[in-house]
């Protein structure tokens, strides 16, 4: 996204330095990945051209395609109704249309099939009013149906911000030209967002490509389970394997940055008041759909959560049989999981801040390579990650002994990890602030650190929540890294739910996952849809 | 103005948020405590009055779930006043981290799920060999190569059934007669899951590659389906998704545990002396580098006494392989030799490279 108003001035050179140490620990998991590949002999190009490769391959890039034009569909249209019209109960919806975001892969699939599939609960209900089997979710559909389920918010989330700082004024004067409704959204409302909604959709593509949980239940084979069943078999092949995708990810990062290039943007200043499109006749199929994606993204796998965590209550009333948590427990590890990814959303909105500065207001080409840099790292499995970072920690005694099973090396990584959801937000924050308005500041004398303090930071407030917002919900159900990288005996709701659900303790880890949906809940209402509905 | 409010809010939550966290990251950093006496799960397992703490902490890298062990755990620091500290996770990224840890690893003890990870680690140097004290209380076919490993339960192979979809009198009598056109597109094979690939090494051992590659491959004609791990299959069959399931014994009965009768599957035992009835260990074994052998040994010992092996099978349904203790009532008895089929579980890091190789040119992975 190009700011018309973006001065040319060279940039401060604390800001470069600053960006440049960003952008070399966000490049941390990219250089280890060589590093190990070069160790470990792995041959990348020999293995590009095998059929071991290129199917699982070519089924990725399938699947990361498919989900993310979708994603990028149904999370534009959900953020144009949730923030443009008069559908009624909206910043409910918004909360609701966000939450899928956080259920854990692993589980949320598996909660979805388990009350889809042939035999679940809601084909059993179907089955008694005489609707034979419905289709199976399993291979590329079911795995693009999934994933698309839990991805749109990526886009829904940061298009909804877009949307609500476009003022109200485009579409009446639009309508006022005889545009129909549809006409107004297609060709004026969307292009406005145009640089979001690509954003965001890029962080889908990444997330599909480097997602195991889901594409594993449905019976999808892609890159990362070749990666996954090699990891002991054969680590070399693992690796190699690994690095494909992070190259991948880096081709589809650039190319749209090159196409970024183009598109310039114009920068609305924030409208007072939205007034809001009226749906007229198109008001109940509105309601439908955003209900249809709540009911299927959301309540699917909510339903079997409960079924899990209700019929297993029961029955250990009936046979006594041991439950693994308690309320204790769970309150502990729910604090554990909010406090490290409070700190972590901070920690990856800092890092990327000083990227998002250099592009917003300096267009510096050092921003544009920390900025691809950020998103690539997307792609990459969290386990790397993990091992990542107790590869540089091993380097001296001095970090291993002050770092290893240390609070610090947690959040570092989780910041690294999810510095690419912080990123489009960070930017647009960066933009919400007027040239026109920093100049006349620094006309009446204000220096740096106040004109930050009064001026910048009030107005990029918004967007910097919401950017922390989206690592919050992100880290909470984070997986690989919480497992390894934890100080020991620090658990999270994640870990818990794994190592419940993993061995079938299916009460459990219904009941935590029904924590971490209520949370989330929580935080997206105080940290996003809040400030976002302050604002219009 | 809103903007203005909304910055003080949120830096007021937060600034609340990370103080509150730091203080209960403290209140977490200390080391386990030894109490006094026991409660629940645990006090079964050993009732007396705790030990002194010997000031001694052992450190344990576990692939199998605290849910499974963490009663056994508390027992052993009550009775020996030595202090354990777990970090629980998958048996793969933890055997891939303590790797990557390599010489400063705190890791005194390893616990997997199947052989499969200890395997790895013992190919990579990183496990050293248990005394005879140790590896004398399991069967020799239960102990790694070099004495690397011992088993610790047993969980067997077994077809799952859907009780509705599937007669009692066609069930077969061996894994082998699974390629038959009467099971054309209704068995379910987690082939990417360590049990599985684990039981499929020690198939390939017994019987060779060529026998064991074209069993494979003759399911793939047979439209077998290919599952993530062994609970989504056995959910599955419950379901009636599809008929059969090649997985380990132990998760029905979890399901039926946590679901009650709702859950429409049963376990199908094969005759006791077919592959397809394999018992799969979940595994032990200590770091080269540990500081903490002799504590790390006890642990293994006390993990093998009769309590905890009565506590491994009667709370979680697992198979008991020391001490003679016999299996929980609802566990089908194990074949007359228990588990043996003349096979150790030896050579499975380096026979795993194999069986991977052999399970994607199956082409199974994609049917």
């Amino acid at each position: 996204m190009q700011h018309p108003e973006t001065s040319h001035n060279r940039a401060p050179r604390t800001l470069v330095g600053l960006s440049a140490l960003a952008s070399l620990i966000l490049a941390g998991p990219a250089i280890y990945l060589l590093i190990r590949n070069f160790t470990a002999e792995a041959d990348p190009f020999g293995l590009l051209f095998t059929a071991r490769v290129l199917e699982p391959l070519w089924r990725t890039i399938q699947l990361a395609v498919l989900v993310s034009l979708s994603a990028g569909a149904l999370g534009t249209g959900l953020a144009w109704l949730t923030t443009r019209t008069d559908l009624p109960f909206a910043k409910t919806f918004s909360v609701l249309l966000t939450l899928p975001l956080v259920y854990p892969t692993f589980i949320g699939a598996a909660a979805l099939v388990r009350t889809l599939n042939p035999g679940g609960i809601v084909n059993d209900a179907l089955s008694s009013i005489g609707v034979d089997r419905t289709p199976t979710l399993d291979g590329l559909f079911g795995a693009w149906l999934v994933l698309t389920s839990l991805t749109y918010p990526y886009v829904f989330l940061p298009v909804a911000a877009r949307f609500s700082r476009l003022p109200a004024s485009i579409e009446q004067t639009a309508r006022l030209l005889g545009n129909s409704a549809t006409r107004v959204f297609a060709r004026i409302i969307v292009p406005q967002a145009a640089g979001s909604i690509v954003a965001g959709m890029l962080l889908v593509f990444l997330y599909a490509i480097s997602d195991f949980g889901a594409v594993a239940i449905l019976r999808y084979d892609t890159l990362t389970r070749a990666i996954e069943s090699n990891q002991l078999a054969n680590r070399p092949v693992a690796l190699a394997l690994s690095l494909m995708l992070l190259v991948l990810a880096a081709i589809v990062v650039s190319a749209e940055r090159f196409a970024d290039r183009r598109r310039v943007v114009s920068n609305s200043p924030r409208s007072s008041a939205t007034s809001a499109l009226k749906l007229g006749r198109g008001k109940v199929p509105a309601i439908a759909s955003v209900v249809l994606v709540v009911v299927f993204a959301l309540g699917a796998p909510l339903i079997a959560l409960l079924d899990w965590s209700i019929r297993g209550l029961i029955q250990s009333g009936e046979t006594g049989r041991r439950l693994r948590v308690d309320a204790g427990e769970i309150i502990e590890i729910t604090g554990n999981t909010l406090g490290a990814s409070a700190v972590a959303a901070v920690a990856a909105v800092l890092i990327v801040l000083p990227i998002a500065l250099l592009i917003g207001r300096h267009r510096s080409r050092m921003g544009n390579v920390g900025h691809a840099v950020a998103i690539s790292t997307f792609a990459l499995p969290g386990i790397l990650i993990a091992l990542a970072g107790t590869f540089f920690i091993n380097q001296t005694d001095w970090t291993f002994n002050t770092f290893h099973n240390s609070m610090v090396i947690l959040i570092f990584s989780y910041m690294v990890r999810f510095a690419a959801l912080a990123m489009g937000t960070t930017l647009i924050a960066v933009y919400a602030v007027p040239e026109r308005l920093r100049d006349a500041s620094q006309t009446l004398g204000a220096d740096h650190q106040r004109r930050f303090l009064t001026v910048d930071l009030p107005l990029m407030t918004p967007g910097l929540l919401a950017a922390g917002g989206l690592v919050l919900l992100s880290t909470m159900k984070e997986l690989p890294i919480s497992l390894l990288l934890s100080p020991f005996e620090f658990e999270t709701l994640a870990t818990r739910i794994f190592g419940t659900f993993n061995e079938a303790f299916l009460t459990e880890a219904g009941l935590m996952a029904l924590t971490l949906v209520a949370l989330s809940f929580a935080a997206t209402w105080a940290l996003i849809i809040r400030p976002l509905a302050k604002q219009r | 103005m809103w903007s203005a409010y909304y910055y003080r809010m949120a830096s007021r939550a937060l600034a609340a948020l990370v103080t509150g966290f730091s203080l209960t990251a403290v209140a977490c950093g200390g080391s386990s405590t030894i109490p006094n006496e026991l409660e629940g799960a645990a006090a079964g397992i050993f009732d007396s009055d705790c030990s002194e703490s010997t000031g001694e902490e052992i450190t344990i890298y576990s692939g199998r779930s605290e849910d499974l062990i963490q009663p056994v755990l508390d027992a052993f620091e009550c009775q020996s006043g030595t202090s354990v500290v777990t970090n629980f996770g998958d048996p793969t990224d933890l055997a891939l981290q303590l790797v990557e840890e390599g010489d400063r690893t705190p890791a005194d003890v390893f616990l997997s799920k199947s052989p499969g990870a200890v395997g790895f680690l013992r190919n990579e140097g990183v496990l050293s060999s248990l005394s005879g004290d140790v590896t004398s209380l399991v069967d020799d076919a239960n102990v790694g190569g070099d004495d690397s490993w011992v088993g610790i339960t047993g969980r067997q192979r077994v077809l799952v059934y859907n009780v509705d979809l599937v007669d009692e009198a066609d069930l077969p009598t061996s894994v082998l007669d699974l390629t038959d056109e009467r099971f054309r597109g209704q068995v379910a094979i987690p082939a990417t899951n360590g049990s599985f690939q684990d039981w499929f090494t020690v198939f390939r051992a017994q019987q060779g590659d060529d026998v064991a590659a074209t069993w494979l491959e003759d399911m793939v004609a047979n439209d077998a389906i290919v599952t993530e791990s062994n609970r989504p299959t056995v959910d599955a069959v419950g379901r009636g998704e599809f008929q059969f399931g090649l997985v380990n014994h132990y998760y029905n009965f979890q399901e039926l545990e946590a679901i009650g009768a709702d859950h429409r599957a049963e376990n199908h035992n094969f005759a006791a002396d077919d592959i397809g009835s394999l018992v799969i260990v979940t595994a032990a074994g200590i770091t080269s580098t540990s500081d903490n052998v002799s504590e790390s040994e006890q642990l293994i010992t006390f993990m093998l006494d009769e309590a905890s092996q009565s506590f491994f099978t009667n709370d979680s349904l697992e198979y008991p392989l020391a001490a003679g203790v016999e299996p929980a009532a609802v566990l089908p008895a194990l074949g007359d030799d228990g588990a043996d089929f003349d096979v150790t579980f030896d050579d499975l890091g380096n026979g795993l490279t194999r069986t991977v190789e052999i399970i994607e040119n199956s082409g199974i992975l994609s049917n």
